[in-house]
């Protein structure tokens, strides 16, 4: 029973942590029609820019967020900006295309990280890495707690934004129908630049709050990259609620797979659970055709 | 008000406008008539600007919209209601009239606005937390139109308001159309329903196959053999 609930907790706690890195992919996917594949790579990123500030400035992870999640908004707005939206203006290619233009980013995101750190594994060794808080039995990670606490922050004032301001209203209507958003004199344009900066900020908040407990080397990315994929599967392509649920799941089947099924097999069930989704519950796949 | 003159308009290598021109004098109603397919819908979405004309020009009180790109449309005065309503499925009705007035003056009048829209469509006020794509297609329709009328336009363009609606729906959309217009608002309006459209109007246009075969007032339509043969079915 005990290791039931603390695997249920390390789940859940992680699983926060895994809606942060889906809900930007999804808020991606809905306005763009696209999924961006180097959406792990961004989160890489922004933890080597994590990793710099507390291992030369000696400054602490929490604190380095607010240098992350603004840099990597600047780097999705200029991805969107000068890779992605000049391709949208050809109408030769295909929409589906700039799918390929992501995987072509996360590869040179990947290989300039490599050429400048290296391959090494890197970490960061904070005061909390380590340190668990009890009830009863029950231990809970201070840093996981902490990121999880981020995380549902950063969801609750995502959500805000999108249900309570002008801009949020038209990133989702502009999700909903390009076309109509554009009568209603939206600029579907400055829309995609400003969601990919969203998007690109909220995994780098998730890279930042994970990497005092986690470690950290160029192909890092390519992983998580999947988890996003599938946590956006997961929650029915383009829904951010969806996206909760998903990160969740994901969290849960990945703990419990690793406790009951054995440490190496965490990332199989998280993909077993991915194809399973996509059999029989494939309805989410239409969203991925329409636009 | 509103000039279009000799647009050719193609998707890709398949022309489907030729020469088109027409008129919209202020505070007129102007009829554009034609059967499935004859170019109506790509007409007055060239004059959004979400097509381009491959040759001729859109001006509107000056200004060439041709040259403006389509978000920008809506701040000169011009609002579209497009075919098929194309409301924001998942937001609330109060969210879709608010999405309708996010520029210039309509966004600090936006509460007025929407008083004086729930006025108009009482309905809606009772269906303003519902999600829009939950509607009944006439409640849609009143949406949609409530949603043009949020940015306080001069011209309004109908595309087929009457599509799929019950007859005595219709006749309250063409009612309130008419309302609109007597509050001062220009009115270009895409219809099929011919009777009960060229009884309201001041002009209409007919497109055949992408070109204007006939124009006139609405009077000089109702005589015409030509429009009675093929329109009215006498
Ligand atoms: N996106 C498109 N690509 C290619 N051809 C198109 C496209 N949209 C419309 N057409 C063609 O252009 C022609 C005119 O279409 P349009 O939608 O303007 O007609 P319409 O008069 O509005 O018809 P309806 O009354 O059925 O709405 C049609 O032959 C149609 O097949
Ligand atoms: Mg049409």
């Amino acid at each position: 029973m005990e290791v039931f609930v603390q695997t249920l907790v390390a789940g859940v706690l992680k699983g926060g942590l895994y809606a942060l890195i889906g809900i930007g992919m999804t808020l991606i996917m809905g306005v763009m029609g696209i999924i961006n594949l180097a959406h792990g790579q961004m989160m890489m990123v922004a933890m080597y820019l994590t990793y710099v500030l507390f291992h030369y400035l000696g400054i602490d992870p929490y604190m380095a967020l607010f240098v992350s999640m603004p840099s990597l908004f600047l780097l999705g707005m200029f991805i969107q900006r000068f890779l992605l939206n000049p391709l949208m203006k050809v109408e030769s290619i295909l929409p589906e295309n700039q799918v390929l233009m992501t995987v072509g980013i996360a590869m040179v995101l990947t290989e300039i990280a490599r050429f400048i750190f290296t391959s090494n594994y890197l970490s960061v060794q904070t005061s909390y890495s380590t340190k668990a808080w009890y009830v009863g039995e029950i231990s809970f990670s201070a840093a996981l707690c902490v990121a999880f606490a981020f995380a549902a922050l950063l969801s609750a004032g995502l959500f805000g934004f999108l249900v309570k301001t002008d801009l949020g209203r038209s990133i989702r209507a502009v999700s909903q129908d390009n076309e109509a958003a554009q009568l209603m004199g939206i600029d579907s344009e400055r829309i995609k630049i400003i969601t990919m900066g969203i998007g690109a900020a909220l995994v780098a908040a998730a890279g930042t709050l994970l990497l005092p407990i986690y470690y950290l080397f160029p192909d890092i990315g390519g992983p998580f990259t999947r988890k996003a994929f599938v946590i956006t599967i997961l929650g029915g392509l383009g829904s951010t609620v969806g996206a909760i649920f998903g990160g969740v799941t994901l969290g849960l089947a990945e703990a419990f797979g690793a406790t009951y099924i054995g440490m190496d097999y965490e990332d199989m069930v998280g993909l077993i659970i991915f194809i399973l989704v996509l059999l029989f519950l494939p309805g989410g796949f239409k969203r991925l055709t329409k636009v | 008000m509103l000039q279009v003159d000799g647009i050719d308009v193609c998707y890709g290598d398949l022309q489907v406008l030729w020469d088109v021109s027409l008129r919209v004098g202020a505070g007129e109603i102007v009829v554009l008539l034609g059967a499935n397919g004859a170019g109506k819908t790509t007409t007055i979405k060239t004059v959004s600007s979400l097509l381009k004309p491959a040759k001729g020009t859109v001006t509107f009180q000056g200004t060439r919209l041709d040259a403006v790109p389509s978000h920008k449309i809506i701040e000169y005065g011009v609002a579209h209601v497009p075919e098929g309503r194309r409301l924001f499925p998942d937001m609330t009705v109060e969210e879709n009239l608010m999405v309708g007035s996010l520029r210039g003056e309509a966004k600090s009048r936006r509460s007025r606005t929407m008083d004086w829209v729930f006025e108009i469509f009482p309905r809606l006020k009772e269906r303003r937390r519902q999600p829009a794509g939950t509607l009944s297609g006439g409640e849609q329709q009143m949406a949609a139109i409530g949603r043009g009328l949020m940015s306080l336009p001069k011209l309004l363009m109908f595309d087929e308001p009457s599509l799929g609606l019950s007859p005595i729906l219709v006749a309250d959309i063409f009612r309130i159309v008419e309302l609109i217009n007597k509050q001062g608002m220009t009115v270009l309006l895409v219809e099929q329903n011919v009777k009960h459209t060229l009884n309201m109007c001041d002009r209409a246009y007919v497109l055949e196959n992408g070109r204007v075969a006939l124009s006139g007032t609405g009077r000089e339509f109702l005589d015409n053999d030509h429009v009675k043969e093929a329109y009215l079915g006498i």
